[in-house]
């Protein structure tokens, strides 16, 4: 099934005029932004397909920086969030992606410090209704939705690697809901991405910093609230 | 969820003796792992966000950032003041809603979408103007809103709902037949009937393609969904009244899937084509 629930078919609740290049542009962002763990310093984002031909008619540009001040989808400030961006110290640039892409609405973000360094990349692709795919990060292929909170863990491709981490989940009584696996090569580097059921308990987290092949663990969990300025 | 058409989801609630609205909601429940009281809740907020954003679009200036489009609902309200409509109050007033929420969402304002943002207005415009016109609770419209879920679920698990796959009958047509089967359920029509009601609607918009000016959900996104929630009420109406969907809804839906499968490209929500590029749309896109 395509559509797993009631709320992908009534909501998401968001600001327009696009459920695919709007308020799917704003969740694409919001996981990039929960990789990287703060608000990165500069960003670049590269718009492809039909994104990169109508981003500014549909606010994908500005729903995108949205999603990386941490904005939901339906956040007010989403229409003039290239302006708070500038404010918090958040530098964007935009580029019309070439090459052929697999979907028509594809968006690749690059995001680090200011002088370039602790690079992250990922890309995501909008598939309508506002419900999107996250198929690459940091060169890795791979496969999210952003429905689920998500474990993004980096880490050296050597044997044990997947059950340690399915038997963290086991013992913390946490069900995975989808799982995808890739590496650059053979005893390189490798990313596991664990979408799972219910809240990532600390328990979890604490268990697979202690990895020994760990190189680096991030946390997508877009069904958290956003802080809204009276909260900072 | 325990159904995958519109056939088993009737029996299910024939069987266990419940409305679609309500079994929607056992059936969320179960997937999500959350309480039925939770979902409601939910569901509840989105109602008051629908609401909402009928108010804004009948108050408020809701000019997109093109200028293409904005406050078509407030024309249509304040003709409706200075004349007879020939719509006739009810359907004039849910054409106006429909029109209102479409215009806020171009204007970047605040709205569910239902199924997707393009036709975000006629579900809001059929369930507002209905539970002022008959009185009804909010908890009496969200029932309404699982019911119009779970149409939705079927049609967009067995066909689809957005313009890029499907041409705007995925997404106006889906939003219609969803309206129309929950209104159904509103009145306090039966399962079979609510059912009924999507066939009936669906097959009004079978072959519609999407085609938006400028590649905007603005032309015709927004007059789209006024005419499509005119259009809820008279298939509801049809149900109501016994009128049955003889092709059946399911094999309506794998019509749909059938049309859009095979709508040209141009036909599909890339402005290459249809309204986009008449002389006057291809002016359009180059002046913005």
């Amino acid at each position: 099934m395509r559509f797993k629930d009631v709320f992908s078919i009534i909501g998401p609740v968001m600001v327009g005029p696009s459920s695919s290049h709007t308020a799917g542009a704003a969740r694409i962002g919001r996981s990039a932004r929960h990789l990287y763990g703060k608000q990165p310093e500069k960003a670049v984002v590269v718009f492809y397909g039909s994104f990169a031909a109508t981003y500014q008619g549909h606010g994908t540009d500005r729903a995108i920086v949205g999603g990386l001040l941490d904005y939901d989808t339906d956040d007010p400030r989403i229409p003039m969030a290239l302006d708070y961006a500038k404010q918090s110290g958040l530098e964007v640039s935009f580029e019309e992606g070439r090459g052929v892409v697999r979907h028509p609405n594809t968006a690749k973000l690059i995001l680090s410090d200011r002088n370039g360094g602790n690079e992250v990349t990922m890309t995501g692709i909008s598939i309508g209704g506002g419900n999107i795919e996250i198929i690459e990060i940091n060169g890795f292929n791979i496969k999210m939705t952003g429905i689920y909170p998500t474990l993004v863990i980096q880490h050296y491709d050597s044997p044990g690697v997947l059950a340690y981490v399915t038997q963290a989940l086991s013992l913390e009584g946490t069900n995975i809901a989808h799982m995808s696996v890739d590496r650059k090569n053979r005893s390189g580097n490798a990313m596991t991405v664990v979408e799972i059921d219910g809240e990532i308990k600390k328990g979890i987290l604490a268990r697979i910093s202690q990895m020994d092949a760990l190189i680096s663990l991030g946390i997508i969990d877009l069904s958290q609230e956003t802080q809204t300025e009276e909260q900072k | 969820m325990n159904f995958t058409t519109l056939n088993e989801l009737a029996v299910l609630c024939e069987t266990q003796n419940m409305t679609i609205g309500q079994l929607m909601l056992e059936e969320q429940s179960r997937e999500s792992g959350r309480t039925p009281e939770a979902e409601f809740a939910t569901m509840a907020q989105y109602y008051e966000v629908m609401k909402e954003a009928v108010h804004k679009g009948l108050n408020e200036d809701t000019t997109s950032p093109s200028g293409l489009t904005g406050l078509d609902a407030q024309r249509v309200v304040n003709y409706g003041k200075q004349s007879e409509m020939n719509l006739g109050g009810a359907a004039g007033e849910v054409m106006a809603y429909a029109l209102a929420v479409s215009e806020v969402n171009a204007s970047m304002g605040r709205i569910v979408a239902t199924p997707t943002a393009g036709s975000c207005g006629v579900i809001p415009g059929v369930f507002v103007s209905s539970q002022q016109r008959f009185g009804w609770t909010d908890e009496h419209m969200v029932y309404g809103l699982f019911a119009a879920g779970a149409i939705g679920y079927v049609i967009a698990n067995n066909s689809f709902i957005s313009g890029a796959e499907g041409g705007c009958q995925a997404e106006i047509g889906s939003a219609i037949g969803m309206a129309a089967g929950a209104l159904v359920e509103l009145r306090g029509g039966t399962p079979a009937q609510a059912v009924h009601a999507v066939g009936l609607a669906l097959k009004n918009t079978l072959g519609l393609i999407c085609d938006p000016v400028a590649g905007l959900v603005e032309v015709p996104c927004i007059v789209r969904n006024g005419f499509g929630a005119v259009t809820a009420l008279a298939a509801a109406d049809m149900a109501l009244a016994g009128v049955r969907s003889v092709i059946p809804s399911d094999e309506v839906i794998q019509v749909m899937m059938e049309v859009g499968s095979s709508m040209p490209e141009k036909h599909r929500e890339t402005a290459k084509g249809g309204l986009a590029q008449t002389p006057t749309g291809r002016k359009i896109m180059q002046e913005l």
